[in-house]
């Protein structure tokens, strides 16, 4: 196991793309220490940013210590291993991840998980904004995997998912989402408005209150949905088809008993 | 002064008849001449190389506010093309919708030095010169879509040959425009209230005319202005099914006005207007029976808008066509708009895709146009960039043209309906690198009508492309990739007798390039009357007074002056 602890508090943005299991695999301490990254618009070592220890412990591969808010796409395209990170981390944070496993005991920053086609990441802070959603532009949303976070998320979170799944214990932002074709997203609390916008596939679960879009129709009342194999959700649920303004199937599932205000849609069942 | 000699490279020069001939080419200034004193000129040993005249694209979408728009909606495309600075180029972002100093720079690496614009509306014409002022390296011009323009409806539809010719001359001349380009005549006019033409003979809402007549018009005032360039051409039912038929009648229709067998018109990105078939699952190649038509017929010239397989964004004038293809694509992102009483617009990102059906019929129809039209001076190589791909994609085209070993590679990787439904598996033809100069250079500058581009006799530009090819001995059909590498990475690229670029890399950016306009003189000038600054306060939300494009927004002007006959 490497150790990476951080050597100071970091007061403009670091690129380290480089710390991912298969990048360190098969190199020496020394090796690892002189791997490149970014501190603003400066050349550095991971040597010049992080105290470095080798550990013979098998895993996690990774353990970073410190807070790392600052520090960009950690475990950016990884492919098996683990990583886990004491404290909070910044943007990009498992970018393009095809495997293995990160757990982040803090906060997550923005873009975690983007364009993740499989593995595993574990929040147990809050996600940032945009969680699981592609970088500007792009329609590459996550393809497979899944992400669980035991705070609240911001704002666009699970746009464009193709695939995969998303658990979140706290409330979520607005545009939870959008423009989703497939795979879950389950929320135990509250949702700000327009979830679920153009979307077209796929399901959102929502424990708490949430709005629903005029472009939604209501299609039925479920006693309990499930999200995956593991996760069995009791409701009542309304059950929504949409977004009807991309001609969508998407299902947003809607706690009954929170959320009174939805109790008119009943009349048109 | 500056003196270069080029010595011993194999010239390809087809405008002058100059196959593969070992000789010395001189350049005096910017200007090639007859000799240079041996001793003093700068010495390029071109040994073993192939000497050709600078690149002319003829259609290539690389500024106005298409582009810019373009630009603005895809993010993705610039983020995973970043160009750097370098201690001699400015950095940039490349990809489907490069910035503008790093389209010259990629076009001149190419050995390309002249490029121009596929079409700019008339009001966004101000646009268009700042950013043509800001590509370096290359000679640009750009084609001014008047096709849709109210007063040239006007006109025709009263049947006022004379009076249009005064007021395109105007139009021209106020736009600082090369050609006049015609987009899906009516069909622009018609998207304004949400309709389409769908055949040459439909009529356009609110104006008593037809496609037909519009074409045939504007073909008759572009001869009586002595225009270099034809009229530029893009046809009704772009990009639908069936439209080979379309074009047939394009074709016909304007086959009587041209006298002496010269072309007349340019059909552009002709690929997007070879499709048969009522739908697209019953999508086929119409490519052969354009070609047979083309092979009888000299009326007509044309270019590929070959398909390359790539992440692009097509931006278009023609309104309807890009609403079509949202609605084909999957309701990402669209851009549409309706440019007052001018033209209109249309711009969506599309992925051609190796394993799409369509996609893969669209690269064979592009291909089997240029090899089934036998004679390479009425067909030219283009991608209509980025509309079929990225311009930085013709090293690629070039190399499906010459080997058919390319071709079968390609085949192998692409959906099996390239192969079943089209002619492309049976075509042996490969052009030999006179025939590659004829379609990217000599052809393209004779179509354009430029005396002094696409060749290297004396007194042409000292415009010249230098290719790591030494055609005794490689065989470019058979080691395509080498020959591919070579015309995507010009061992020297000359512009105006300067170095500009060497194996591919920028040397030196300092040459602006020019702006190529056309002054149509008419012996009355165009009657602007109190009726027409009415129109112009009404119906544009810009004046009469504003809407010229003044001489300071053309940084180096290079204007051809032609004496029209009204």
């Amino acid at each position: 196991m490497i150790t990476l602890t951080a050597l100071r508090e970091f007061s403009v943005p670091i690129q380290a793309p480089c710390i991912t299991p298969e990048n360190f695999k098969d190199k020496t301490l020394a090796e690892i220490k002189k791997l490149p990254a970014t501190e603003g618009n400066r050349n550095v070592t991971l040597a010049d940013l992080f105290k470095i220890e080798q550990s013979p412990q098998e895993t996690p591969n990774i353990t970073l210590n410190g807070d790392l808010s600052k520090v960009k796409r950690v475990g950016q395209a990884m492919k098996t291993g683990e990583i886990v990170i004491n404290g909070n981390i910044g943007m990009h944070t498992g970018e393009k991840m095809a495997g293995g496993k990160i757990t982040i005991n803090g906060n997550a920053g923005c873009w975690t998980g983007s364009e993740m086609k499989k593995g595993t990441i574990e929040i147990h802070g809050d996600g940032g904004d945009y969680l699981a959603s592609p970088y500007r532009g792009n329609d590459l949303g996550m393809k497979g995997g899944l992400i669980t976070v035991d705070g609240n998320v911001g704002t666009d979170v699970g746009c464009h998912l193709k695939g995969g799944i998303i658990k979140i214990k706290g409330s979520a932002g607005r545009f939870i989402g959008y423009h989703m074709t497939d795979g879950a997203i389950y929320v135990e609390k509250d949702c700000d408005v327009r979830t679920g916008a153009c979307m077209s596939g796929g399901k959102i679960v929502v424990g708490g209150t949430l709005e629903i879009l005029p472009s939604f129709t209501i299609d039925s009342i479920k006693p309990k949905v499930k999200v995956d194999d593991t996760t069995n959700v009791a409701g009542p649920f309304y059950v929504f088809l949409g977004d009807r303004s991309e001609h969508g199937t998407g299902k947003i599932f809607a706690n009954k008993t929170a959320n009174p205000a939805l109790q008119f849609y009943e009349k048109y069942l | 002064m500056t003196e270069i000699l080029i010595k011993n490279g194999f010239v390809v020069d087809p405008r002058n008849k100059i196959n593969c001939e070992k000789m010395d080419i001189a350049i005096k200034d910017n200007k090639i001449v007859q000799k240079v004193n041996e001793k003093t000129a700068q010495i390029i040993d071109a040994s073993g190389l192939t000497v050709m005249a600078g690149g002319v694209d003829i259609h290539s979408h690389i500024a106005g506010a298409e582009v810019n728009t373009g630009r603005i909606i895809r993010p993705e495309d610039h983020y995973k093309d970043p160009v750097r600075k370098t201690s001699i180029t400015r950095g940039g972002t490349g990809y489907s919708i490069p910035s503008t100093f790093v389209t010259g720079y990629r076009y001149s690496a190419m050995g390309y030095t002249s490029v121009f614009n596929g079409s700019i509306a008339p009001m966004k014409a101000k646009h268009a010169h700042e950013e043509l002022n800001d590509i370096p390296l290359i000679d640009k011009g750009t084609y001014i879509l008047s096709g849709d323009w109210w007063f040239v409806l006007e006109n025709l539809a009263k049947g006022d040959i004379d009076e249009c010719a005064r007021l395109v001359s105007w139009l021209i001349h106020s736009t600082r425009g090369y050609a006049i380009k015609v987009v899906n005549p009516g069909g622009l006019e018609s998207w304004g209230f949400g309709r389409n033409v769908h055949s040459i003979d439909d009529q356009v809402p609110n104006f008593d005319i037809t496609p037909r007549e519009i074409m045939r018009g504007l073909i008759k005032v572009n001869k009586k202005l002595n225009m270099p360039h034809t009229i530029h051409l893009h046809t009704n039912n772009l990009g639908i099914p069936g439209n080979y038929q379309t074009t047939l009648d394009t074709m016909n229709a304007l086959e009587d006005l041209s006298t002496d067998g010269k072309p007349v018109a340019h059909i552009t990105h002709v690929q997007f207007c070879a499709f048969k078939g009522e739908n697209w699952r019953k999508f086929k190649s119409g490519a052969e029976d354009i070609a047979k038509y083309m092979n009888n017929h000299t009326h007509m010239t044309m270019d590929m808008g070959q398909v390359t397989f790539s992440d692009t964004t097509t931006m278009t004038a023609d309104g309807p066509f890009e609403f079509s293809l949202y609605e084909l694509g999957g309701h990402l992102k669209w851009v549409n708009s309706d440019v007052e009483t001018e033209s209109s617009g249309g711009i969506i990102p599309f992925h051609y895709k190796r394993n799409s059906p369509v996609s893969a019929l669209q690269w064979s129809i592009g291909l089997e146009l240029a090899l089934l039209i036998k004679d390479p001076w009425k067909i030219f190589m283009t991608t209509d960039h980025p509309n079929g791909g990225p311009f930085y994609d013709y090293p690629k085209v070039l190399a499906w043209l010459y080997s058919k070993k390319a071709r079968e590679a390609t085949l192998k990787r692409c959906h099996k309906s390239a192969r079943k439904k089209s002619l492309l598996p049976s075509i042996d033809r490969e052009l030999s690198l006179y025939e590659i100069a004829i379609m990217t250079r000599a052809g393209t500058a004779q179509a354009l009508g430029l005396p002094n581009k696409g060749h290297l006799g004396i007194g042409a530009d000292a415009d010249v492309a230098i290719f790591n090819i030494n055609p005794e001995t490689l065989d470019i059909a058979q080691k395509f990739r080498t020959a591919r590498k070579a015309f995507a990475n010009a061992a020297y690229t000359l512009k105006d007798g300067t170095i500009v670029a060497k194996d591919g890399q920028v040397v030196n950016s300092q040459i602006p390039g020019r702006t190529i306009w056309v002054d149509a003189q008419t012996k009355d000038p165009c009657r602007i009357d109190d009726e027409m600054k009415r129109k112009f306060k009404e119906y544009w939300t810009i004046e009469y007074e504003n809407y010229p494009v003044t001489d300071h927004y053309v940084k180096v002007s290079d204007k051809l002056s032609v004496k029209a006959s009204v």
